[in-house]
């Protein structure tokens, strides 16, 4: 390989052998360019789903009640089950260690808001101060329902964007305005936004006990809702939020007297089974990009076989030449060799260089929903034009190995 | 230089075989000028090939400037070839995509002579063949008699024992045919064993001895007045 002669010798013959080898290296470039492409693309497939359950808190989980829909201890089945401060507490104390947020949350019906005589159709939720990084909102003025608020069942609201745009026209502030709610005025303390769609926008909020206790909520609420601190891995995040959500069930069951196995009476909603959905369908994703890279990349291995056997058949005449001239057969297969690993190390760097500096210069800048900075993993890139380069020596070295061993007389007279 | 004792090769032509040479005994001397003839099928580029070990016999012996060729294998015989003989082909058969000069170069390359040394042993060759202006030329670019001086020099490149032409005038016309003659005579007279393979008889006479080949026999052996191929040019 360090044979300078040898090296001078192959490049005279690539020199004036321009078409054929620029031909065998836009075949191998052009695999390792698609393949590159299609693997940044799987990559940028799954950071974009990743991205889209970022937006709400992606290991939230939902807990309400319905009715009953068996028999349990002498109770009839169609029972309505309502939740209850306690449980709410109950809950919170005792998952205190796996619990990182947790709001109750009820809403209010029948309730008539107006702002100076402009009746506004809003709806009312009551929840606490821990709704806000459950629901992933943010702040734009004042400040959230807080922990003050609820044990003061203080009158007071928050309101979304969207509508102080829509009420408070002309850029009036409005901190320290008071809406009228069923008669009843509320102080607004704070405007907060919601990354999610527009509807998320259309609520207002107060703190649970005042929402309770201004309008007949006694001790019930509507749902109870948690998120748990993240584990080190998505797999073992799931486990603990399956564990969690199987001991809360199994504790509201008993002091509900529900069935254990009445799926209807206690529902559960948890958004780390649809993250862990689409995660698997990410991967499938990636799983299918893949697929077809390596498809391309044993295209690209026919394509230098081929092209390789015809180079060698071409030159079959020139190789009984060299071997009149005291050519050996084994340096023969090694000048056909030397030069396709060369060529195919050559295009197939280029290729990679190409994609990945196309991945690099135009990743970010695409703004399509579900595809994010879309990039590949370097080594895997490597190891691939590794192959395809070991593919391209062995689809060469049979041609060249046969052309070496057949009779220099044959190979003279071959047209 | 070359001792050939009873010679036989025969071909597998499907399921029976012909047989092409039968018993050659032929030896040629150090200085020789040696034309083969003989109609086609005579077996006269048999046993050119098996003297430029391009083919390999069957039965008998081969000696070439006390060597015996024997259990030749590809390998074995590349180095051979390499040391021992210069070829002269009717098709020339330079390679196209090389100049003059690598053409010439080449057989230098195999032999592991250094870059700069083979390019001014070539160029020197060139001159000797009258073609060093045509150094940097491609084969296209040469006419016929060129091309053939070409391959000349390049059989002399390596400086071998003995040269072997098969039919090196074959390809062209006559004028030129006395030009690649007269040169070939010149590398005679320096002292260079040569073999020509031939049916054309004037061709024949410009060498020192002839030898007739028949079906496979030598049916004649004779020295003959070499006609200088420099009256016609």
């Amino acid at each position: 390989m360090l044979d300078i002669e040898r090296w001078q010798e192959i490049f005279d013959t690539i020199r004036k052998n321009k078409l054929r080898t620029f031909l065998t290296g836009l075949s191998v470039a052009s695999g390792i360019f698609i393949l590159v492409i299609l693997l940044g693309f799987g990559q940028g497939m799954q950071n974009g789903i990743a991205k889209e359950f970022e937006e709400d808190a992606s290991n939230r989980i939902v807990i309400w009640s319905e009715v009953t829909t068996k028999e349990y201890k002498g109770l009839n089945p169609g029972r309505r089950i309502q939740l209850r401060n306690e449980n709410f507490e109950y809950v919170t104390k005792r998952f205190s260690d796996e619990i990182e947020h947790q709001t109750a949350r009820i809403h209010i019906n029948n309730v008539l808001i107006s702002y100076q005589q402009e009746s506004l159709g809003y709806r009312v939720q009551g929840v606490s101060s821990g709704h806000q990084f459950i629901e992933n909102q943010f702040i734009s003025q004042g400040r959230y329902v807080n922990y003050e608020d609820e044990k003061n069942t203080a009158k007071v609201v928050v309101i979304s964007n969207k509508i102080k745009r829509e009420v408070f026209k002309g850029g009036k502030s409005p901190i320290g305005e008071y809406l009228d709610l069923s008669g009843i005025k509320f102080k607004i303390i704070g405007v907060y936004g919601d990354r999610g769609s527009e509807r998320e926008e259309e609520r207002i909020f107060m703190p649970i006990t005042t929402a309770q206790k201004c309008f007949n909520g006694a001790d019930r609420v509507g749902n109870i809702q948690f998120t748990l601190k993240p584990a080190a891995t998505f797999e073992q995040s799931v486990l603990e939020s399956n564990k969690f959500s199987k001991d809360v069930k199994e504790y509201l069951q008993k002091v509900h007297t529900v069935a254990s196995d009445d799926e209807r009476a206690i529902r559960f909603f948890n958004t780390l089974d649809e993250a862990k959905r689409y995660n698997n369908l990410s991967k499938n994703i990636q799983l299918f990009f893949w697929f077809v890279g390596v498809c391309t990349i044993i295209a690209g291995v026919v394509g230098v076989g081929n092209i390789m056997l015809i180079v060698v058949k071409e030159r079959t005449r020139e190789i009984g030449i060299r071997k009149a001239l005291g050519a050996k057969p084994w340096s023969i297969v090694g000048m056909i060799l030397h030069e396709a690993i060369f060529i195919t190390a050559i295009s197939g760097f280029s290729g990679l260089i190409f994609s990945m500096g196309l991945l690099e210069i135009l990743g970010p800048h695409i703004g399509v929903d579900y595809i994010l900075n879309p990039s590949v993993n370097f080594n895997v890139a490597l190891t691939t034009v590794f192959i395809l380069i070991l593919a391209g020596a062995i689809a060469g070295f049979f041609p060249a190995w046969r052309a070496a061993r057949i009779h220099t007389i044959d190979a003279l007279r071959h047209e | 230089m070359i001792e050939i004792k009873n010679l036989h090769k025969s071909y597998k032509m499907g399921s029976n075989s012909l047989h092409v040479l039968k018993g050659i005994n032929f030896s040629v001397a150090e200085g020789e000028l040696v034309a083969i003839m003989g109609s086609s099928g005579s077996g006269k580029s048999t046993l050119l090939n098996i003297l430029g070990m391009l083919d390999v016999l069957d039965e008998g012996s081969y000696n070439l400037d006390g060597v015996p060729i024997v259990d030749l294998n590809e390998t074995k015989a590349a180095q051979y070839r390499n040391k021992f003989l210069g070829f002269i082909f009717q098709s020339f058969n330079l390679i196209n995509y090389k100049s003059a000069m690598e053409n010439v170069a080449l057989p230098l390359y195999y032999q592991k002579v250094a870059r700069k040394e083979r390019e001014e042993k070539s160029i020197k060759y060139l001159e000797q063949v009258g073609l060093k202006e045509w150094a940097g030329h491609l084969p296209s670019e040469l006419s016929g008699g060129q091309k053939q001086r070409v391959a000349i020099a390049r059989a002399m490149a390596a400086e071998p024992k003995v040269l072997l032409a098969d039919e090196p005038t074959g390809a062209l016309d006559s004028k030129t045919s006395y030009e690649v003659m007269d040169l070939i005579q010149k590398i005679n007279d320096a002292g260079n064993t040569i073999l020509i393979v031939t049916h054309e008889p004037d061709i024949a006479d410009m060498c020192k001895r002839i030898v007739h080949l028949k079906d496979g026999v030598i049916v004649e052996d004779k020295k003959v007045d070499q006609v200088r191929a420099s009256q016609y040019v």
